[in-house]
């Protein structure tokens, strides 16, 4: 089994059920990119390095993360429309325990 | 005005191999960037930042890897629009093009060269409601001229480097700084916020923390500015400049009401032949550009502007017979009349 299922919300409120590989070692800003499920210029700007903030997305399921690092703080402290469950998903490898996660894209920065 | 045979839009890495790539064929470029130095996002979002698939570089950082596209073109003599946008192209009866910056800097040439990467860096605006108001009358998205600031009361709102830095270098010269950010902890190297810091202690600077800025007040010019705690309990504080430093993000900008064929945000070209764009004479290379198949990689955009000059040749030199050469044979001869070549093999007979 290579893949798990991820449900993503894009910026208009659309939900895609979508099949994330696990050996690709991909985050989950770039499983979006690669189902084109927000404008391409409009995530991942500084290309997956938590350097902006483009692809920040809420965690709407209960799954247990993998830790915010400093530099996901600091950026996250600096980006507008923050929640709680605030996250940069490039920060996110793709990994078996995401299983059925639930994220919304954040709106645009 | 300023004439040249190529205009690049755009002075990041792809802009800057063009310049070099130009140059072997006699071609000299001129180039725009809305930021103060060349590098695009190598400079201004990553610099320390390692690359790995720059070919033959096992790794370079993002800095350096500037540093040496602006040393290998340096020979070219490009010429520079630093801190300028590009606005408006007209297209002249004689085909060139005539590019206007915000600034009202005119550039002439046969050949625009877009290389805007993912667009033009724009100022990330807090979400203030009546914020647009204040732009110009007291609230600065950049600091241009640090003596507008002078005796007067600042308020710089955010947690990186720019805040930080130019929290120090306006502490010298306004009357007042205070620095608000939304975490106690500043995300800056580690020599900033020991200036801060300094600084803080010596009470040049005011630093609020946690605390957000939510709203701004002033007849005309901005006077005061409302700050929420994380007990959402507000205050208000007096000022007579905010500046407000969350980085940058790229936008297209005006270069989408230029009449190209855009889409996905990107600028559509002939990738099959010379990454020409659907008005002849304008081409568009690197990030900003797209086809089926495109990569968005520094070392395709290389490519891209190899291609691209021939295509740039044929239109400046019509019916001018032109046969490509390698540098290896040729050596590099710089319009600033040095000459590099390989050393003339010494001939000699073995007795």
């Amino acid at each position: 089994m290579t893949d798990i299922n991820i449900t993503i919300i894009d910026r208009l409120g659309n939900k895609h059920n979508v099949l994330a590989p696990l050996d690709m070692s991909m985050n989950i800003m770039e499983l979006i990119k690669s189902y084109e499920l927000a404008d391409d210029a409009s995530i991942g700007v500084c290309g997956g390095m938590a350097m902006c903030a483009s692809c920040q997305c809420y965690i709407e399921s209960f799954h247990k993360l993998n830790d915010k690092s400093d530099e996901e703080e600091a950026m996250l402290s600096e980006a507008f429309h923050i929640k709680k469950s605030s996250r940069l998903s490039c920060q996110i490898p793709i990994t078996k325990d995401l299983k059925d996660l639930i994220i919304r894209i954040a709106p645009e920065y | 005005m300023i004439k040249s045979d190529i205009l690049i839009i755009g002075a990041g890495p792809v802009g800057l191999f063009a310049v070099f790539e130009a140059g072997l064929l006699k071609m000299k470029c001129h180039l725009i960037d809305i930021l103060p130095n060349p590098g695009g996002q190598c400079s201004e979002i990553y610099p320390k930042k390692p690359i790995y698939d720059i070919p033959a570089y096992p790794e370079i950082l993002a800095d350096g890897l500037i540093d040496k596209l602006m040393e290998q073109c340096s020979q070219f003599q490009p010429g520079f629009t630093l801190g300028e946008r590009a606005m408006e192209i007209d297209k002249q009866q004689d085909n060139s093009f005539i590019v206007t910056t915000d600034k009202g800097t005119k550039h002439s040439a046969l050949i625009v060269v877009i290389a805007g990467g993912l667009g033009s860096f724009e100022p990330r605006k807090p979400i203030i409601n009546n914020i647009e108001k204040y732009e110009g009358f007291g609230l600065e998205y950049f600091i241009k001229e640090p003596n507008l600031f002078k005796n007067k009361k600042v308020v710089i709102a955010g947690g990186g480097d720019s805040a930080l830095d130019w929290a120090v270098v306006l502490s010298d010269i306004a009357s007042e700084v205070t620095l608000i950010h939304r975490r106690n902890e500043f995300r800056g190297a580690l020599d900033s916020v020991d200036k801060v810091q300094q600084l803080k202690n010596l009470n040049k600077i005011n630093i609020i923390t946690p605390a957000e800025v939510v709203g701004l007040n002033g007849k005309n010019n901005l006077e005061s500015i409302i700050i929420q705690n994380p007990d959402e309990s507000t205050e208000e504080i007096e000022t007579d400049f905010f500046i407000p430093l969350f980085g940058l993000s790229p936008k297209l900008g005006p270069i989408a009401n230029w009449g190209l064929e855009i889409e996905k945000n990107a600028i559509k070209v002939n990738n099959s032949l010379d990454y020409q764009t659907n008005i002849p004479g304008i081409f568009a290379i690197g990030d900003v550009n797209t086809y089926p198949g495109k990569l968005k990689l520094i070392l395709c955009g290389f490519h891209e502007a190899a291609l691209m000059c021939q295509g740039a040749y044929k239109i400046l030199n019509p019916n001018k017979k032109f046969l490509l050469k390698y540098t290896t044979v040729s050596g590099v001869e710089g319009f600033d009349g040095t000459h590099k070549k390989a050393e003339k093999a010494v001939v000699k007979t073995i007795s």
